[in-house]
């Protein structure tokens, strides 16, 4: 085991998957020469050629329709947006042909599109997004959002693997923060499974990506008035593991739903209202969320941490709950 | 000529509790004519559940009054009308409905004095107030709101909610609160489920209710909280006894084709099908055939009617797991299924019952039952019949017993044979014994010439 942070785990994984097989190839903006925005290609060039490791034009429709068609043909492409953001300009791809083209004929896409995403560094409202609510609303799409080193080392190799498109989601704000231990051989965490970050009896936060550390500070802070607060990391957005969120509900009868994207149509109304639904007779408060406003991202850093939900923020929605 | 000066209300009889369907007027404490105010008592009623005043739903004048002393109507039925002009009363179509009946609240119940007022905010003007104030139905004694969580293991466990202190927000009880008062195990406070003077002339003898009520432990014992799945068995065996005139009658079945026909099908149904042929489904199978003779068996006697059916809906009993209770999952009609179907049938029912992912049609509508504890190596019982069914057959263990039998010469010989006892528990008000008997002897028949796939 060796201690990697989340960014050096998302190396790895790629390096990891590039040895191993040939299929595999990455493409984006930057990502050769430079080694990539972030750095999470550096040195790949060197080790795989420029074949393999394409810095294309800045022009998201043609990197995810070229990775499409490779897809077809038998390849494995990784494309990296620079950021999550400039999918937009990708939608059309993503959306109308890879997501469909299972369903229209049978073919699989095995593709996997980076995004750095997420906000806390004062990016503004085109470097700061989490649009994977946009995304996990599309049939044909898997979204992950791994936040830990060990987990984003491990769905990345799932999502090569995996027949469908798949959005994997990486937050910008945990790339050099966050470190762990990672294992150094190969191994997957399967799409569509939650982990419980920290256990508890008394109320369960539903998060996933930067905002599980928000959730696990703010337990902690409950912690010391006498609330067990449960944190399940969720991973995967799509699919999303039901199954675990509904078990938690039903254990600690008291729901937070908190996520770093705005709050309308945010993918925590999706598990608010399947708790709703399949929970009911087990609630015991209602289901709260946590979202940001539905605001673009601000650029002024008073104004992005009134955005972003605060370690403040879930204390307080936490003792409200606790209190209820 | 009278000028309407006020709005037409009208007083209905009110829904005093989801089974209460109708109620009787006692006695009018206003005469037409008089003047009342909004939650005055206007007049007094008597259901079988409860006797209440009901109070004005307005101001103004008792107008006219429809219902008389001792006539006992339907619930939204009008009473009387306050305000409005009494010419316009019974025309339906012109006393427009105000907001279709509102039902007052128990009179026993004081209503929270006055919720607090919400402080006017600057910019929003405070609305007029509404005409005719609006009593608000409380759920429960005190009126304290009960989560969902808390509404079922109140309910799971016998338990009046009212009678619990609450710690959570404005005196709530939370699912902490209740679970605290579950696990004392000490007064679950029942809630004498709303029968006080249960006076009601005439009313049919009911199966008694186990009611919840505190156990102290003694040395020595355990004692914990009978669950809903317990208490709804309890209630169902009891009222099985008391409502049918049980019978049993036996039969030994030599089952030597049965375990050759399934020897010969286990290998193909599990590498074909994914499906074991168990000896339940053979006797299912058979049963099935025979309850086409046999129409009271699959009967049943509904009021002073006997009803018969052209289809089989046939009940499994399942029992869930470490002794946790007993389901009775229905295969419907299994008149058209082979010993495959009926196999299949009885594997998926199984594993849905221990999974808990039955639907609530799938344990409906059974209209005979099998029971099968000769899994255990039992080999008589006396089964409970599934009511409103007729009859349950109870399938033992098979054993190998010394069994004379008869070569074509006539000699007599003693044989080693795979034997089952198979019982049919019927109820004597419908089936008699003799054909119970015939039932039992065509189902041996059917079970000991045995062919094939038996399709």
């Amino acid at each position: 085991m060796a201690e990697l942070t989340y960014l050096q785990a998302i190396s790895d994984a790629l390096r990891t998957e590039m040895r191993r097989d040939k299929r595999v190839f990455l493409i984006g903006e930057d990502v050769g020469v430079y080694g990539g925005a972030f750095k999470v290609s550096l040195g790949f060039q060197e080790e795989f050629g420029p074949w393999r490791v394409i810095d294309a034009p800045l022009a998201e429709t043609a990197i995810v329709g070229a990775c499409t068609g490779a897809s077809m043909m038998g390849l494995r492409p990784v494309a990296e947006m620079q950021f999550a953001d400039f999918v937009s300009c990708a939608w059309d791809q993503l959306v109308t042909v890879a997501a469909k083209q299972r369903w229209r004929v049978g073919t699989p896409v095995p593709i996997v599109v980076r995004l750095p995403s997420g906000g806390g560094f004062s990016g503004g409202p085109f470097h700061s997004q989490n649009p994977e609510s946009s995304f996990a609303h599309v049939p044909g799409l898997k979204c992950v959002c791994p936040a830990t080193p060990e987990d984003a080392k491990g769905l990345l190799i799932s999502a090569i693997e995996d027949p469908s498109p798949v959005l994997y989601f990486e937050h910008k704000h945990l790339y050099r923060r966050i470190k762990g231990e990672v294992p150094e051989e190969r191994y997957t965490v399967p799409i569509g499974k939650a982990r419980t970050h920290r256990l508890g009896k008394d109320i369960s936060v539903i998060t996933w990506g930067a905002m599980v550390y928000t959730a696990g500070e703010a337990a902690q802070q409950l912690e010391n008035d006498g609330v067990s607060v449960e944190v399940i990391d969720l991973r995967s957005v799509m699919p999303w593991d039901k199954a675990a969120v509904l078990d938690s509900a039903r254990k600690t009868s008291k729901v937070l739903v908190l996520h770093e994207d705005t709050r309308t149509g945010g993918f925590g109304a999706e598990i608010a209202a399947t708790i709703a639904e399949e929970a009911f007779e087990d609630l015991d408060a209602p289901v709260k969320r946590i979202a940001a406003p539905d605001t673009p991202v601000p650029f002024s850093p008073p104004l992005e941490k009134a955005f972003i939900p605060q370690v403040e923020d879930v204390v307080a929605g936490l003792r409200d709950l606790a209190g209820y | 000529m009278i000028v309407a000066t006020e709005t037409a209300v009208d007083v209905v009889m009110p829904q005093m509790g989801v089974s209460v369907s109708e109620g009787t007027v006692t006695k009018w404490l206003k005469r037409e004519g008089e003047q009342i105010e909004a939650d005055e008592p206007l007049l007094e009623i008597s259901t079988d559940k409860v006797d209440t005043e009901v109070p004005s739903p307005a101001s103004g004048t008792v107008v006219q009054i429809l219902v008389q002393e001792g006539e006992t109507v339907d619930v939204g039925t009008k009473l009387a009308q306050i305000g409005g002009s009494a010419g316009t009363a019974p025309a339906p179509a012109s006393a427009p409905e105000p907001e279709a009946a509102p039902a007052p609240p128990p009179v026993s119940v004081p209503v929270p004095a006055q919720a607090p007022v919400p402080e006017p905010v600057a910019e929003a003007p405070a609305p007029a107030p509404a005409a005719a104030p609006e009593p608000v139905a409380e759920p429960s004694g005190n009126g304290k709101f009960v989560s969902p969580v808390v509404a079922r293991i109140a309910s799971e466990h016998g338990i009046d909610p009212d009678q619990i202190p609450g710690t959570g927000r404005g005196g709530r009880v939370t699912k902490q609160d209740i679970l605290a008062v579950v696990e004392s195990g000490a007064s679950p406070t029942a809630a004498a489920p709303s029968a006080p003077q249960a006076e009601a002339p005439a009313a049919p003898p009911q199966a008694p209710r186990l009611q919840p009520q505190a156990a102290a432990a003694q040395t020595g014992e355990q004692v914990e909280p009978v669950s809903a799945m317990r208490r709804g068995i309890a209630e169902h065996m009891r009222r099985s006894l008391d409502t049918a005139a049980h019978v049993t009658s036996a039969i030994e079945v030599d089952m030597s084709k049965i375990v050759a026909a399934r020897a010969a099908l286990k290998k193909e149904f599990q590498s074909a099908y994914g499906v074991n042929p168990t000896y339940l489904a053979f006797v299912a199978r058979a049963a099935t055939d025979t309850l086409k003779d046999y129409p009271y068996v699959n009967g049943e006697l509904r009021g002073d009617s006997i009803v018969t059916r052209n289809y089989v809906n046939l009940g499994i009993a399942v029992e869930l797991a470490d002794g946790k209770g007993l389901i009775v999952p229905v295969i419907r009609n299994a008149e058209g299924l082979n010993l495959l179907g009926v196999a299949r049938g009885i594997a998926d029912l199984a594993s849905r019952a221990r999974d808990k992912k039955l639907l609530p049609d799938d344990v409906q509508g059974g209209t005979f039952t099998i029971t099968n504890p000769g899994g255990y190596g039992t080999f008589h019982g006396t089964p409970v019949i599934n009511q409103p069914q007729s009859a349950i057959l109870g399938t033992y263990a098979l054993v190998k017993r010394p069994w004379v039998v008869t070569d074509e010469d006539g000699n007599d010989a003693i044989a080693i044979k795979p034997i089952m006892n198979i019982t049919l528990t019927y109820d004597h008000r419908l089936v008699d014994g003799a054909y119970a008997g015939r039932f039992l002897r065509d189902l041996r028949e059917r079970l000991e010439n045995w062919e094939g796939d038996g399709t």
